[in-house]
């Protein structure tokens, strides 16, 4: 042993980097970030960004060429009654889903942020999870046949007598249906029920992180619990609803798989970009269409930033 | 002597909080048992103890956030079990502050008599003269983030206040600030609440907050209380072994030693500040009881050195003295007044 305070410069190439980078936390840093920043900048913004750009070029009707010169013409297509279609009813659809799946994501999840404890806690994750364990198909295909004519939920109204309530809500106009799962309610429940736990995780993050000395101060401070409810627990945790709807939004503004295997043949956009890609070929058309949800979650968070709801980030 | 009972007579129109029989458990653990105390209203009471004593979950009970588990507690007379805490007029400075982090100061403030329906210009204007109450006019408009320790401590004291309430509770409210903060916060709240004259209840584990602030005392240990009494009972009377040692430093001399400096045989304590080095020539004055003692440390502490010393068998007594240029096994002579023992009960 040395009786040497500082210890040799030992060899080993490891040692050496470890040396080296302890002098040099920047460079430590641009080596821990350049392989994302690579990843994210290059093949994902910038793929995303050439895909992007096509929505400015233009399509030859006859040869179906691509026309590579900067031009509105594709952009102004989806101001056409039938693409325009698709948008309204797609941003319609996630609103209704992002809507209902809120109402029913945040007393579950208000449950088990407050009150579910150790064993509880842990059955509300399995409970919330379990849905994402099985495949996505599997889950909408298993939906078409609860919604089938023959299928359960039929069956059972047929049971309880209720059959006459089961016709009635498939003879709302447009909404409804032969039966549900060929209507709007068919897809909107596949939707809702796929996208719901994106929707209760971060809410009931969110309302974990509600400090309990708050929800104690505003019913000492003569709070009644609706009153603490809504000016203090409601605020704090505003942001956790935000991202799960921002979750679920985008997730059915982009879904074609649910409105093809179960709803009425209406389009919705991801089915309109995997078409025009696809068979039709138009890919400056598929290029606008993918605009168009970007541009609504933009315009969705401004809104959402507008209103206070991160405030209290 | 005080019996086991502190319950000062006080008739039922003096009182702000009464515990009868109090207890609250958490399953097996009785955080607190079986208390019984009588608060006098316009008196700045202070609960002391070591965490886990109780004296934070007493707090809670005043302000509703625990239920007791049996027993009876009255607020101004009124019986205060089953009561949520937002129909108490009780308020509480957090240990922590606890603002709202999504609203400014004002808004903090004005929580209080928002959510009692006073009207906002009224609200506005009450909490305004709060802030002026604790120094912080003109601050209203600033978030909680962006004010200093001191600061939010003061906001918590206004929204606390602004709510005129019969019993204000703090728990260790002067726990999070630096020691020179502190000592001026001290002096404010004492002033303020002679200002005021409403009952202040605060916990604390810092013994020199509770003596310097308190009219009265009470000294929780185990979920009981051992002790009330004002700060001067507590500190030269201890009734209880653990009394002694908790408040101050006091030396706790045996049975066995007691007797040797001619009292009974039963624990007693003494301050170090109470005892004298002897030089070699002084002889010990009459009731001054004397002992040979050996250096066994020496801690410089600035205005006094505690010198820690042996003396006859294993009895250790600290003692502090000015600067004496001491040394470690240094011999010397100790002496104090008879009449500055405090003899204790029989228990321990």
């Amino acid at each position: 042993m040395s009786d040497h305070v500082i210890s040799d410069a030992r060899g080993g190439l490891f040692r050496r980097i470890s040396d080296w980078i302890f002098r040099r936390p920047n460079a430590f840093l641009i080596l821990l970030f350049l392989p994302p920043l690579l990843w994210l900048g290059v093949v994902y913004i910038g793929s995303l960004l050439a895909l992007l750009a096509h929505a400015f070029f233009s399509i030859d009707e006859f040869s179906g060429f691509i026309i590579y010169e900067p031009t509105l013409s594709t952009i102004a297509q989806l101001f056409n009654p039938a693409n325009f279609d698709v948008i309204l009813r797609t941003v319609l659809m996630a609103a209704a889903v992002t809507i209902a799946a809120a109402i029913i994501a945040y007393p579950f999840a208000y449950f088990a942020a407050r009150y579910a404890k150790g064993k509880w806690k842990a059955l509300f994750y399995i409970l919330v999870m379990l849905p994402l364990w099985s495949s996505y198909l599997v889950k909408v295909y298993s939906w078409k046949l609860i919604l089938a004519k023959e299928g359960i939920i039929s069956w059972v109204a047929a049971k309880l007598h209720l059959t006459w309530l089961l016709d009635a809500l498939l003879a709302t106009p447009v909404l409804g249906g032969p039966s549900l799962s060929i209507s709007y309610f068919g897809t909107f429940i596949v939707f809702v029920y796929i996208w719901l736990p994106f929707m209760i995780l971060p809410t009931q993050a969110a309302l974990e992180r509600v400090p309990a000395n708050l929800i104690e101060a505003s019913s000492d401070l003569g709070g009644t619990p609706g009153q603490t409810f809504r000016h203090v627990i409601w605020p704090l945790a505003l942001p956790g609803l935000i991202a799960g709807s921002i979750f679920t939004f985008s997730l059915t503004l982009g879904d074609y798989i649910v409105p093809q295997i179960v709803g009425s043949s209406a389009f919705y956009l991801g089915q309109a970009v995997y078409t025009l890609q696809g068979t039709a070929g138009n890919i400056p058309l598929a290029a606008a269409f993918t605009v168009v949800p970007i541009l609504i979650m933009f315009v969705y968070l401004s809104i959402a930033k507008r209103m206070g709801a991160f405030n209290a980030l | 002597m005080f019996g086991r009972d502190f319950k000062m007579t006080l008739s039922n129109a003096t009182v702000a909080v009464r515990f009868q029989d109090v207890s609250r458990h958490f399953g097996n653990v009785r955080a607190v048992d079986a208390v019984d105390l009588d608060i006098a209203r316009g008196e700045f009471f202070a609960m002391l103890g070591p965490s886990g004593s109780g004296k934070t979950t007493c707090l809670r009970l005043i302000a509703g956030f625990e239920q007791p588990t049996s027993g009876h507690i009255e607020i101004f007379g009124e019986t205060a079990e089953g009561v949520p805490p937002y129909r108490r007029a009780v308020n509480t400075v957090f240990q922590d502050y606890a603002l709202f982090p999504h609203m400014n100061v004002l808004d903090n403030v004005a929580y209080g008599l928002m959510v009692k329906g006073v009207d906002r210009n009224q609200r506005l204007a009450k909490s305004e003269e709060a802030l002026k109450l604790v120094a912080l006019a003109g601050y209203g408009s600033r978030k909680p983030g962006q004010l200093s320790g001191g600061q939010r401590q003061r906001v918590a004291l206004a929204r606390a206040l602004v709510n005129e309430p019969k019993v204000l509770l703090l728990d260790e409210p002067l726990g999070a600030l630096d020691l020179k903060l502190r000592e001026q916060m001290q002096v404010e709240l004492k002033s303020l609440q002679r200002k005021l004259g409403i009952t202040f209840i605060f916990v604390t584990h810092d013994q020199g907050e509770a003596l310097s602030m308190a009219d009265r005392v009470a000294i929780f240990n185990e979920g009981r209380i051992v002790q009330v009494g004002r700060p001067e009972d507590v500190y030269e009377r201890p009734q209880t072994r653990f009394v002694a040692d908790f408040v101050g430093s006091s030396n706790v001399l045996s049975p066995d030693f007691t007797k040797a400096c001619g009292l009974g045989a039963n624990w007693s304590s003494l301050r170090p500040e109470k005892i004298r080095v002897l030089s070699a020539k002084e002889k010990a004055a009459r009731d001054v009881v004397s002992f040979p003692a050996q250096v066994t440390s020496v801690h410089y502490q600035g205005a006094i050195t505690r010198i820690n010393t042996r003396v006859k068998g294993d009895q250790v007594l600290s003692v502090s003295a000015p600067a004496a240029g001491l040394a470690l096994g240094d011999k010397l002579t100790l002496a104090w007044p008879r009449s500055a023992m405090h003899v204790m009960g029989g228990e321990a």
